[in-house]
């Protein structure tokens, strides 16, 4: 079975936000809410490096281990799903996600979120495959029809990367190989630990 | 026939010499232009190499900043969007799911365990004298408004607050995911709804009884003797005893100030207020506060609960009728019994009537 991962290039990535758009518009997601960000360090100076972040769909998933009504669940492709009708909005996913991944509709005046929303690797949720249920709560299942995610697809230097963690790694080695310098898998340590 | 290229007249001697002038400047021309753009490298080879370990030095800064945790700039805007790792998420998760979740879990199935083990090595402590059916006046209406509004809001988030931090473990077994769903549901809003109608109830008690919370002398020596609890004597007392008192200070410091205040910081008010921010890493430590002390004092609570119902017999007909009996208050407070003597009187029902007009005289 496939490992799926998220590698994003810095020496590639141009901060277009082509991957931040896609993803909103596949899945519909709500007002307020993207499940990738690009964000850039010395913005406007020479040198400025961006790297597109979402979930990273960790191994041993800090969001799982705090939920206090435990609706994570890791698919069979290492996908880093949660159950929305279980979720009670307390926030304590993105107070444990290294990555700032959940993001919430709503902010009310006395610390109610709604439901959590975040990066589903285009994998959908609990509900059947493709239904209109899993649409509206999750997004598309592309997995499902046996694409991959559609930030990745979209990217227009191919900084962003997605699918099976070990062909991932093997594009990334080549492309180091062919123009030198030392490789930086960012956040892969932090979400996979290696 | 002449031949012209080896005739020696002055045209052709002429034409000859621009053809090579224009040969020559030719070659000139293709070789400036292919070895000048190179010239840089034979010239300034120091300040190339310079420029090339300029960009590896950049490279290796801006990992560094990324993984202490920077922050950049992010079109999208959203809490703390431009930042790339939040380092503060692992060590709350360990806290919370390790320490918190075992100690906590721990401390209070030992508090209760203790205050099981006391009860059964020493009993309710009865009230020595006869009783007379005579009571004197101990907490008016609004005062017993007041600890019974603040003690039913102390229960429901008490246990709405523990369902959130063990019901996964003990709760999602016996109701299943769905059914504790909903319970937790049920829960975090009851919690974060009843949060402030409660520390506000505290901040009264604050308020309306600092004064009978004064420590004394007294104190001490109520203290020395271990309050009665381990022995049948009884160590003189005011209207508040030592132990009650700790008790006070107790929901003071750990209750309105690191519970209430840290729950005020995380349903976002502290922030609105600009007291503090609501980066996550504010939240990381309210929360740890939150629970840590909260846990404290659950576990205190189910001690002040105990000696106020079970524990001692007559106690809890002060907080309930406003009332208490004579005999009682000579026992347990005798200090503050020689103050409201005068106004004791007879009780028949134990209702909050006001205490009978002017007593015995
Ligand atoms: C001013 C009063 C209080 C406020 C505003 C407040 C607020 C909060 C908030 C916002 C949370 C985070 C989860 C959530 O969003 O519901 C929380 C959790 C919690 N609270 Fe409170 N709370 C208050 C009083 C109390 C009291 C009196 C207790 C018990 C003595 C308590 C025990 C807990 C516990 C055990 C948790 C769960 C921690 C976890 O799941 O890790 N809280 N509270
Ligand atoms: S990146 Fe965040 S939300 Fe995604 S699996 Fe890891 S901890 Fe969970
Ligand atoms: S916000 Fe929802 S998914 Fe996140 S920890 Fe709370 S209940 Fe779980």
């Amino acid at each position: 079975m496939a490992r799926m991962k998220f590698l994003c290039d810095a020496e590639r990535c141009i901060e277009c936000n082509g991957c931040v758009t896609a993803c909103k518009n596949e899945h519909e997601v709500p007002w307020g809410v993207n499940r990738r960000r690009v964000i850039t360090l010395g913005d406007g100076e020479s040198g400025e490096k961006s790297i597109s972040v979402a979930c990273m769909h960790c191994t041993d998933a800090p969001c799982a281990a705090v939920c206090p009504v435990d609706c994570f669940y890791t698919t069979d492709d290492g996908v880093v799903l949660h159950d929305k009708d279980l979720c009670i909005g307390c926030g304590y996913c993105f107070y444990a996600c290294p990555f700032g991944a959940p993001q919430y509709p709503q902010e009310e005046a006395f610390g109610v979120r709604g439901k959590m929303d975040k990066c589903t690797f285009c994998a959908g949720g609990p509900a059947d495959d493709n239904s209109p249920a899993e649409k509206e709560k999750y997004g598309r299942n592309r997995l499902a029809e046996g694409k991959l995610p559609l930030c990745a697809e979209m990217c227009s230097t191919k900084a962003l990367i997605a699918g099976d963690g070990d062909m991932v790694a093997d594009i990334y080695r080549e492309r180091i190989l062919k123009r030198g310098g030392r490789p930086q898998t960012w956040g892969w340590e932090t979400a996979y630990g290696s | 026939m002449k031949d012209t290229t080896t005739s020696n007249t002055p045209q052709a001697l002429s034409k000859r010499r621009r053809m090579k002038a224009m040969a020559w400047s030719f070659l000139f021309i293709v070789l400036s232009a292919m070895i000048l753009p190179t010239a840089s490298y034979l010239v300034s080879g120091e300040q190339a190499h310079a420029q090339v370990t300029n960009d590896q030095n950049q490279r290796a800064n801006f990992w560094r900043a990324v993984r202490e945790g920077a922050p950049g700039y992010s079109a999208v805007s959203g809490p703390e969007a431009g930042v790339f790792i939040n380092n503060g998420g692992q060590n709350w998760r360990q806290l919370r799911n390790g320490m918190i979740a075992n100690y906590g879990g721990w401390a209070i199935i030992i508090g209760l365990g203790v205050i099981a083990l006391f009860f059964l090595v020493r009993g309710r402590i009865k009230i020595d004298e006869e009783a007379s059916g005579m009571s004197v006046p101990r907490w008016k209406t609004w005062e017993r408004v007041m600890h019974w509004y603040t003690a039913i809001l102390f229960v429901l988030l008490t246990i709405s607050g523990l369902s959130m931090l063990f019901g996964r473990a003990v709760l999602i077994p016996l109701l299943g995911a769905k059914g504790f769903s909903a319970w937790a549901n049920l829960s975090i809003n009851v919690h974060n709804y009843v949060g402030p109608f409660f520390a506000i109830g505290v901040f009264a008690m604050l308020l309306f009884w600092v004064k009978n919370n004064i420590p004394t002398g007294t104190d001490m020596a109520w203290f020395a003797k271990g309050g009665g609890l381990f022995s049948k004597a009884h160590p003189s007392a005011g209207k508040l005893n030592g132990g009650e008192k700790v008790w006070f200070w107790i929901v003071i410091f750990v209750g309105l100030v690191a519970v209430c205040g840290s729950g005020l910081v995380l349903i976002g008010w502290m922030a609105q207020l600009g007291f503090v921010d609501s980066t996550r890493g504010t939240m990381q430590l309210a929360h740890q506060v939150h629970a840590i002390a909260s846990i404290v004092w659950v576990v205190v609570f189910f001690g002040h609960a105990y000696i106020g119902t079970l524990g001692t017999e007559g106690a809890l007909e002060g907080m309930t009728t406003g009332r208490v009996s004579v005999e009682w208050a000579k026992q347990h407070h005798d200090l503050w019994y020689e103050e409201v003597k005068d106004q004791a009187g007879i009780a028949e029902d134990t209702t909050s009537a006001p205490a009978p007009s002017t007593a015995a005289s």
